[in-house]
């Protein structure tokens, strides 16, 4: 067998455990041993890869590649806390196409007759990859409004930059002389700069409440950047596993549309949540009923059936191991608490789960948005934690509301709803909630973190 | 190595498919894990910027191979090590 050979075997080998070890993920209790079985995976590509035959690698530099981005990223997966988990995923989207397009590049300055087109669609998806994610990175940590940044004729100059790259990248020969490697390396370099500035252009305009969807986006970019680095360099390991990623990033990006009853084109270019405007319930007048802590530890007393509905207010907050603490103590008293997860709360796919996973909740007390639902209607108090969109009734039945549509947790049903939120702010959406106002509504005013061991303390003293 | 452009394109369409088999699967509860897993295997980009930094290869690509191995790195090491984090914690009592 020839030494080549070997080496695809030993890529197909990886290929093989990064599959099985998505194939893991499929249930809480093997997931782990399929992290492990991938990661396993990737230390085989990486050996197949050190050992190519007739390649002279110049070791030192790879030691010294490999050293820091080691240190980094154990740093980066042992420090983060589990609220920012959705930042962590958009600054290693944004590397992962980073990696990508210079791979690509590094390519193409070596190798000038590699094809130009697949060189260019791995640099242009990467480098928008890239700053795509960390603005995307900007507006969870804060850096950058989270509300959506929106400008006149901004979506024509980003139909200006796409139109001008697609084609660059078919016909740089209208731009440059590309009878010379130089002409072709001024597009290269020009389309760079564009998808540099796309990527910013296509993330800004888009809201805080829709980031789930555009990190799952990112995420499936930053595979798709690998796949077309793969057919540049002509690599299996690459094309099977970038493939793999970006069908993951697609099917997520998809779930969280649906979530909010959306289609892609709307979360990119709709830019919800530009201004408040208000929704149907702005003329209506509601009728707020601020209760106390000790009264809502009174009305969990009489309850036995309470569902707590966590959302990002509840990371902000770092609250959830208090909600736990809560939840266990009304548990001890004999009553069935249940946790509700709606598919987009949060700022990312599974947010709220890896939160309260983190906080010692067992994994099969959270429900899913179909499994839940049903449960309202004999459940005593469904007890909310700053989420605001996803259990707002309009979008049941109000035709004229942003939101209308959106398959929403009927926590409406209960029979009585306690509403933590920090004041009467609207949603990000922008939308007033008319579920504030109704009779068996009660609003508890507070950080959810204080809120909930003023709760604690009430409910022990039961 | 060249292999030719049909054959890596069906390698390409069979692995979407199979994604789509196995990633359907995966439950919500997990979604987040799956994202910060497939980082890492993203991250495969790794063997690509490895194979870059040649001892007789220009500077100028050796040097963006070398930025592409960092980047690479962290989201290899980190995206794993995160996940395990994240999947340790997923208990049921």
């Amino acid at each position: 067998m020839e030494a080549i050979q070997i080496t695809n075997i030993l890529y197909l080998i990886s290929a093989v455990a990064f599959i099985l070890g998505i194939k893991r993920l499929s249930h809480p209790k093997t997931a782990r041993s399929g992290n492990l079985l991938s990661s396993l995976g990737m230390l085989i590509a990486i050996i197949a890869t050190l050992t190519y035959p007739g390649k002279e690698f110049d070791f030192t530099l790879i030691l010294a590649g490999v050293g820091i981005g080691a240190v980094i990223g154990a740093i980066f997966a042992t420090r983060v806390q589990m609220t920012e988990m959705p930042q962590m995923v958009a600054i290693f989207n944004g590397l992962g196409g980073a990696a990508s397009a210079f791979v690509a590049s590094s390519e193409f300055l070596s190798s000038p007759n590699s094809p130009f087109i697949i060189v260019c669609l791995s640099v242009f998806i990467g480098s928008l990859t890239f700053t795509g994610s960390f603005v995307a990175f900007g507006k969870l940590q804060g850096f950058i409004s989270g509300r959506a940044v929106t400008f006149k004729g901004q979506q024509a100059i980003n139909a200006v930059i796409a139109l001008l790259s697609v084609s660059l990248i078919l016909a740089p020969g209208l731009f440059f002389d590309s009878s010379m490697y130089s002409g072709y390396l001024n597009a290269f370099f020009v389309i760079i700069v564009l998808a540099l500035i796309l990527g910013v252009g296509l993330t800004i305009p888009i809201g805080g409440a829709d980031m789930p969807v555009v990190i799952s986006l990112l995420n499936s970019y930053s595979g798709i950047a690998a796949a077309a680095t793969g057919f540049l360099i002509s690599n299996n390991a690459l094309i099977i596993s970038g493939s793999l990623v970006g069908a993951s990033g697609l099917i997520l990006t998809n779930i969280m549309c649906k979530g909010m009853n959306r289609s892609l084109a709307n979360v990119i270019f709709g830019a919800v949540g530009a201004e408040s405007e208000g929704g149907s319930s702005d003329g209506k007048e509601m009728n707020i009923k601020s209760y106390s802590t000790t009264e809502a530890a009174m009305i969990l007393d009489a309850a036995e059936k309470i569902i707590i509905v966590p959302g990002y207010g509840l990371a902000v907050a770092q609250a959830q191991h208090v909600a736990r603490e809560v939840a266990e103590s009304l548990e001890a008293m004999g009553k069935t608490v249940l946790y509700a997860i709606h598919p987009v709360a949060g700022r990312m796919p599974g947010h709220m789960n890896v939160l309260l996973a983190e906080a010692n909740v067992s994994y099969d007390v959270l429900k899913d948005l179909d499994e839940i639902n049903p449960e309202f209607e004999d459940c005593d108090v469904a007890l909310i934690l700053g989420a605001n969109d996803v259990v707002n009734p309009a979008a049941r039945h109000d035709q004229s509301s942003p939101i209308y549509g959106m398959p929403i947790l009927n926590v409406d049903k209960s029979r009585t709803v306690i509403i933590n939120k920090r004041s009467m702010n609207p949603g990000f959406a922008g939308v007033q909630n008319e579920l504030f106002g109704y009779d068996n509504s009660i609003m508890v005013f507070g950080d959810a973190k204080d809120m909930l061991n003023d709760l604690l303390k009430e409910v022990k003293e039961l | 190595m060249q292999i030719d452009i049909v054959s890596l394109i069906t390698i390409f369409i069979l692995a979407v498919f199979v994604g789509n088999e196995i990633i359907n699967k995966v439950p919500p509860t997990l979604h987040t894990p799956l994202m910060s897993g497939s980082n890492a295997i993203s991250g495969i980009a790794i063997v690509g910027a490895i194979l870059a930094i040649l001892v007789d290869a220009g500077e100028a690509s050796k040097y963006i191979g070398l930025a592409a191995l960092i980047c690479a790195t962290i989201n290899v090491v980190g995206g794993f090590l995160v996940t395990d984090r994240m999947l340790k914690m997923f208990k049921k009592k």
